[in-house]
């Protein structure tokens, strides 16, 4: 057991650290923020160039072979800087879920684009009524002669606004909310009969609901086996869950940080804030919540090949922390602050948006719960 | 990074585990895994076994007959036994005296207490708090006076777990009452059984239990050559004391043994017919129960390896002993409410025994009510958190 990073991962986190300090200023966040494409073309450029966009793949796809210990380095440097490039959408959802889907020796072409950045790609896969739920696929597949046919429509797509191309889950055979029966295909984002609706997200990130209607792809677009894409998609969705616990527990880091700070700083009454025992106990209580969701982001990291029980247990387990000791970060954030913390132009107030939020993605704190429920019910059943 | 224990890691935990399976009697796991009254004998029988194994002195140098662990070996020590329901080891001979003298005694000392609490000769109590001196511990009044070759003792302590078993104590005293308050306190050795005028009277705590005392002390006279340190440095004794080897804070293996007691109890009681873990609000506490004690785990796991590497735990103990004593109260929390209306009969001694209703729930509402001394104890959870504040976020 040695909970310190190796030599490479300390690398890896200076390098991650030194570029997210050099480009992500509060305000070249904001210009980025607001320009047309949600995201720094120079910026992801720069990522492609530092080997970023290639970390979680495997040797056969042309990555780095990284495990979760390295995703989590990159995702809590970007949580730290609150990146807003699409780096969850592309690389960690839609790129991890080609490399577990294709065969090795197709993987290094499919991946070629996203590891050099030419071009994003976004997972297509939760709906409307599925809610969290990634088994909840109304959207249908129909063969088509070779090809096949989509209909359907998907729900907050993370990064699809603008999205080269679009990884599209969507049901060849079963009923909901049933795992078998789910395929996915590559779909261009602006293929025929692809309308979507871009929009902003509360913590500035970019998405949008996509119509899929009539259409129509060759059999070349199926990736990995009909019916079979729900054991890639949980790959991924796992991977997902660990970068966003990860960027959490880096965000919730700077939270405190600020807090802290802003109470040594901040006088009232002619002392500082922080010298007041109630303040000192409430920002103790932060620290306590930031080393929970450390803990069991930690845990999350180093369990993705762990075996299925233990795997699927920490990696809610982690989420489910990040939902609740997060929100307590961040509420607490912004009260100790005070007004200051209400302001747009106060960055704790953007850290306490992205913290909260990370909550509503991939599985919320009670959708992670119920599944934890539901494991021990199994666990009872067999006991 | 591997959070996975190694190979060697791993066989000691086998050893460990082996040795568990064979010296600790199921009559004294199953009391302690069901939160059963343990008494003195189980404790010694316990500490007997370890001693000869030469494992009950975990945290003392080897030179004085610790087993020179690292640090992860003594957290899967303590997580493998308190999992495997054993008697916690008594911490006031073994765990706060014996450091103090080995740090600051001197070579008699040494030589005549160390063995004996190896062999749990002695019965060691703690006499630190009084009446008036509790998180503010240095402003205790307990007097000693010089008089020739000897100290004489007057004053009260209290809270004095199981001190009515006890035959030694350690006791900060007042020997200067002119300086600053931390600088006028000595750290004495009070021989209870010996020394005329040492009374110890019980006090009975709210779940019924006698476990704490009072003890009084009226003109006392103590060889000087009890005296721990120099005289008036007591109070850098204390704080060793209270720094001393605090990885085993977090109490992670008790709370995970009382974890799965819950579990088991859940699924073999019932409410309106069919196994409380059918109940959702029971599911869902029995899962945020082991997801908040996994944060604790994990969290006492990186401190364990920091120290491994090296690294002092310093203030770090502060946050494991507030998130292991909040998890571990929530734990008896939902004990209690397990036991449903089998909560209300008092458990005085008989019923322990013989338990109204199942038999777990005889000690579920007095487990609970006892342990909302975890937080105050030991330094409470608020005197903590101004450790952290000070000490961590240089508040």
């Amino acid at each position: 057991m040695d909970f310190s990073y190796s030599d490479e991962q300390r690398m890896l986190k200076d390098m991650v650290d030194r570029v997210v300090a050099d480009q992500y200023g509060f305000e070249q966040r904001e210009k980025i923020i607001k320009s047309d494409a949600g995201y720094s073309p120079d910026v992801w450029a720069q990522f492609a160039e530092l080997g970023l966009l290639a970390v979680p793949f495997s040797e056969a796809a042309g990555g780095f072979d990284g495990g979760g210990a390295e995703l989590m380095v990159v995702a809590e440097g970007f949580g730290r800087g609150l990146v807003v490039e699409p780096y969850l959408s592309s690389v960690v959802l839609a790129g991890t879920f080609l490399d577990a889907a294709l065969p090795d020796d197709t993987k290094a072409g499919a991946l070629e684009a996203i590891i050099g950045g030419e071009q994003r790609y976004a997972l297509a896969c939760y709906e409307p009524d599925g809610r969290y739920d990634p088994h909840w696929i109304e959207t249908t597949a129909k063969k088509d002669g070779e090809g096949y046919v989509l209909d359907g429509k998907k729900a907050v797509v993370l990064g699809g606004d603008s999205a080269d191309q679009l990884l599209v889950i969507a049901r060849s055979s079963g009923d909901n909310p049933s795992a078998n029966g789910l395929s996915a295909f590559l779909v261009a984002g602006d293929a025929e009969g692809v309308s979507r609706e871009g929009y902003t997200t509360f913590d500035g990130h970019r998405a949008a609901e996509i119509t899929l209607a009539n259409v129509r792809v060759g059999a070349d677009a199926l990736v990995g086996s009909e019916g079979g894409a729900a054991a890639p998609l949980q790959h991924a969705l796992d991977r997902g869950v660990v970068a966003l616990c990860s960027e959490a527990t880096g965000a919730m880091e700077v939270a405190c940080d600020l807090t802290l700070d802003y109470i040594k700083e901040r006088k009232q009454f002619g002392v500082p804030i922080g010298s007041f025992q109630a303040l000192q106990h409430r920002m103790v209580d932060m620290r306590i919540s930031l080393e929970k969701v450390r803990s069991m982001t930690l845990w999350a990291a180093c369990s993705l090949e762990a075996p299925e029980a233990e795997r699927r247990q920490r990696l809610a387990a982690a989420k489910y922390m990040v939902g609740k000791a997060g929100r307590h970060v961040a509420e607490e954030a912004i009260q100790l602050f005070g007004g200051m913390g209400m302001m747009d132009e106060s960055s704790v107030s953007h850290y306490a948006k992205r913290i909260v939020l990370i909550d509503h993605y991939l599985g919320d704190r009670n959708y992670h719960l119920d599944r934890l429920i539901d494991q021990l019910g199994e666990e009872s059943a067999a006991a | 990074m591997d959070i996975q224990y190694n190979e060697a890691e791993l066989a000691f935990r086998d050893e460990v585990r082996a040795f568990v399976a064979e010296k600790l009697p199921k009559s004294i796991s199953d009391k302690v895994k069901s939160s059963e009254h343990v008494s003195p004998d189980d404790m010694i029988t316990w500490q007997r076994a370890l001693y000869e194994k030469g494992w009950l002195a975990i945290n003392w140098p080897e030179e004085h007959g610790g087993p020179g662990w690292s640090p992860i070996q003594k957290h899967i020590f303590e997580e493998e036994t308190a999992e495997a329901g054993a008697p916690r080891i008594l911490p006031f001979g073994l765990n706060m005296v014996a450091p103090v003298i080995i740090k600051f005694g001197t070579q008699a000392q040494k030589d005549y207490y160390l063995p004996r609490i190896l062999k749990s000769e002695d019965w060691w109590a703690q006499g630190y708090s009084e009446p008036g001196a509790g998180s503010d511990l240095a402003s205790l009044k307990c007097r000693a006076e010089r008089d020739g070759d000897h100290y004489i003792v007057n004053g009260q302590k209290t809270w004095t777990t199981l001190g009515q078993h006890a035959n030694m104590i350690f006791v900060l005293v007042r020997t200067d009452t002119t300086v600053k308050k931390q600088e006028g306190i000595s750290f004495l050795l009070v021989d209870m059984e010996n020394t005329p005028g040492v009374t110890v009277r019980p006090l009975i705590t709210l779940d019924g239990a006698h476990e704490v005392n009072e003890v009084f002390f009226d003109n006392v006279k103590v060889p000087v050559e009890n005296l721990v340190g120099e005289e008036n440095k007591g109070w850098t004794c204390a704080k060793y004391l209270l720094t001393f080897e605090r990885t085993g804070i977090a109490g992670v293996g008790i709370s995970k043994a009382a974890l799965a007691h819950l579990t088991e109890i859940a699924r073999n009681e019932k409410a309106e017919g069919k196994p409380l873990i059918e109940h959702p609000r029971v599911a869902e506490k029995l899962v945020e129960l082991e997801l908040e004690l996994m944060a604790v785990e994990m969290t006492n796991l990186r401190v364990v390896s920091a120290a491994e590497a090296g690294g002092v735990p310093g203030a770090e103990s502060s946050f494991l002993k507030i998130m292991g004593t909040e998890v571990r109260q929530k734990i008896s929390d939902l004990y209690r409410e397990l036991a449903g209306p089998y909560a209300l009969p008092f458990p005085d001694e008989e019923i322990i025994e013989d338990a109204i209703g199942p038999d777990f729930s005889g000690s579920a509402a007095s487990t609970y009510f006892n342990l909302r001394k975890l937080s105050i104890f030991g330094g409470s959870n608020e005197i903590q958190k101004n450790i952290i504040s000070k000490a961590i976020l240089g508040l």
